[in-house]
């Protein structure tokens, strides 16, 4: 699958395309398949989003996982404090990026 | 400590205002991010993995107690409460918020801070010894003159635009606790018949291409150091690369013409520009080097100290240096407690090292390129009441130089250029050695990890230095032997292959074990490293 994601233009914090706004949970994340670069082009012309990209990934029964280590570490949060992640309550979830 | 006069507070405050309406337009999206970005640079707002980076300048690593409270304010309001000491003694906070940007730099302004020339090609903080002005070793305080070179650095039309960063560094002791000769320009202020003058190393730095700045000019009279850095930046402008990111460093630019070649073309410049007129009058240095005075210490107080604690003992022993003035010291606060990230603390944290320099080191603290903090004059007799402090908020690791003093770079954590994750490395070497009798049996060993090749960490300059390296997509470690960033430079050289996380920490050990076995008495790490070679390594490492 292909992911869009960016970093929020106000607060910086990692956001991905839902397939009709952006969400900073990856569990929201949609398939943008060929479709990627159209959306892409119309979000940065909006300039809500900086730096938009379409990455790869997979779909998993805990949704979609991206396909690099640096875009799953920015879809949760440093590994090193889990406190700071999205998901301060699990401290297995880091697990889910290595 | 040098207090902004008239010039330095309207500098700040044009920029805090220009920088403020830049961010106002970029968020009514009246600008794009491509015209904002180098504007936010300049301001050294980053765009990092999870949000906005802020890098905050610390001057030559000084700070008083109104500084360093501001900066556990910012944490506390605008960040998530810590801040992160950097290898440039700056201070990085990691999730700022572009709308808050604007009324942190106002905060700064307001205790004589900024972010100004912590990004971009441009010179940048001017470094030093985290222990200038109270150092048994210097010769002179060297600070006044990295402020004589911040102030002439800032804002300077003609080297705004430079081919690419640069960074200065100024000590004034043999010992090197500044990483000098890894700099663009570094300066020892040395004697010579009775007079000071500024030795220039030049092309020094770290990276993908590591050098040893050559010596370029072994005495410049310090009526003529600002002349001469001039002379060396003009020729850097002039004929550094700005075709190729990766060779525009001056390193790359007095490799390929060579020493000579360089310190020929900058000696004609400089008698150019000596003509200019740009040294500054003798009464204007001497205004600035009056802010420098050592603190009025008593050098009657006590020069005991009460060792009957063994915790205490053993913090002293490691952790408290020797300094100019009798009956006092200068105490070195680890940020590299087991299981931590090197060079984080926490707002709460900052604040009690603040309160600690105002109460008992003459309301000053500095940050050192290893990611720690100094109190500079401290009275012997006060050292126990400071670390009974430290040890109630988790500063008092006693592990200064020691193998779990490691440097880190935010790593993949953080960094959108990282490769590899630093920190997570960091931790499990430190947990893997917390024995402190095993530390100390170990020795000064320096250990620098870097997640990139870009060198953040110091990794090339470590005793042992980690490389942390993407190999078809898998975090990856290289293992470097032989470096060092003091006196002693040299670079370190690689072992051979990587290994994964915890196959790294193992290779650590194995190479630590060869080292006890084949150490003589008084031999550190990186002695026997030079005595033996690598080949005893290798065998010990890859068998």
């Amino acid at each position: 699958m292909k992911l869009l994601t960016g970093n929020d233009l106000k607060t910086g914090f990692v956001t991905w395309w839902t397939g009709s706004d952006w969400s900073i949970h990856i569990e929201d994340a949609a398939d943008v398949g060929e479709h990627g670069e159209a959306i892409l082009a119309v979000e940065e012309a909006a300039r809500r989003v900086n730096a938009p990209y379409i990455i790869s990934g997979e779909m998993t029964a805990d949704g979609p996982r991206p396909a690099h280590i640096k875009d799953r570490i920015r879809a949760l949060g440093p590994t090193v404090r889990p406190d700071l992640t999205l998901k301060p309550a699990d401290p297995a979830a880091g697990d889910w990026v290595i | 400590m040098y207090k902004y006069d008239e010039y330095d507070h309207a500098m700040v405050a044009a920029r805090v205002a220009e920088f403020s309406d830049q961010v106002k337009r970029r968020l009514a999206g009246e600008i794009t991010e491509d015209q904002f970005k180098p504007l936010r640079l300049m301001n050294g707002l980053y765009l990092q993995l999870h949000a906005y980076m802020l890098r905050v300048a610390v001057p030559y690593g000084t700070l008083d107690s109104r500084q360093m409270r501001m900066l556990a304010h910012i944490a506390r309001k605008y960040d998530r409460d810590y801040g992160h000491f950097t290898t440039r003694q700056n201070i990085q906070y990691n999730w700022i918020k572009l709308e808050d940007a604007p009324a942190i730099l106002e905060d700064l302004a307001s205790v004589e801070m900024h972010a100004i020339q912590t990004s971009g090609n441009c010179i940048r903080n001017i470094s030093s010894d985290q222990w200038a002005g109270a150092a048994a070793d210097e010769i002179t305080d060297p600070r006044p003159w990295a402020e004589l070179l911040r102030q002439w650095s800032s804002f300077h039309p003609e080297f705004s635009y430079l081919p690419r960063k640069f960074k200065i560094a100024v000590i004034a002791a043999d010992e090197d606790r500044a990483a000098m000769r890894l700099h663009d320009i570094g300066i020892q202020i040395v004697e010579k018949d009775g007079q000071h003058g500024a030795a220039f190393y030049v092309g020094g730095g770290m990276g993908r291409t590591p050098m040893i700045a050559p010596l370029i000019k072994d005495f410049v009279p310090l009526d003529d150091l600002l002349s001469y850095a001039e002379a060396c930046l003009r020729v850097y402008n002039r004929y550094g690369r700005r075709d190729n990111i990766y060779k525009a460093r001056i390193k790359i630019l007095i490799h390929e013409l060579g020493a000579d070649e360089y310190r020929r073309q900058v000696e004609e410049e400089f008698a150019h520009v000596k003509s200019l007129g740009i040294d500054p009058p003798k009464a204007e240095f001497d205004r600035i080097a009056a802010q420098f005075a050592m603190p009025p210490l008593d050098a009657l107080a006590p020069d005991e100290i009460d060792r009957s604690d063994p915790d205490f003992a053993v913090w002293v022993d490691q952790n408290v240096a020797a300094h100019k003035v009798p009956g006092h010291a200068i105490v070195n606060i680890s940020l590299k407690p087991v299981g931590g990230i090197p060079g984080d603390a926490s707002s709460a944290q900052i604040d009690l090292m603040a309160d600690l320099a105002e109460t008992y080191s003459h309301d000053e603290l500095r940050v050192t390129h290893a990611q720690n903090i100094v109190l500079p004059h401290v009275r012997k007799a006060d050292l126990y009441a400071i670390w009974q402090k430290l040890d109630e908020a988790g500063l008092a690791t006693p592990n200064l130089d020691l193998i779990s003093d490691i440097i880190a770079c935010p790593g993949l954590d953080y960094c959108s250029l990282a490769n590899a994750r630093s920190i997570p490395v960091a931790q499990k070497i430190a947990e893997r050695f917390s024995d402190l009798g095993r530390q100390k049996e170990l020795g000064e060993l320096k250990l620098k990890i870097s997640g990139c090749i870009n060198a953040c960490g110091h990794h090339h300059a470590g005793h042992i230095g980690i490389l942390g390296v993407d190999r078809k997509g898998t975090e990856n470690y290289q293992l470097l032997l032989g470096g060092s960033g003091a006196e002693d430079v040299s670079l370190g050289t690689i072992t051979g292959p990587g290994f994964d996380e915890d196959g790294i920490v193992d290779a650590i050990e194995r190479v630590t074990d060869k080292y006890l076995a084949e150490r003589t008495d008084s031999e550190r790490f990186v002695d026997t490293f030079r005595r033996v070679g690598m080949a005893p390594f290798k065998e010990a490492i890859y068998g």
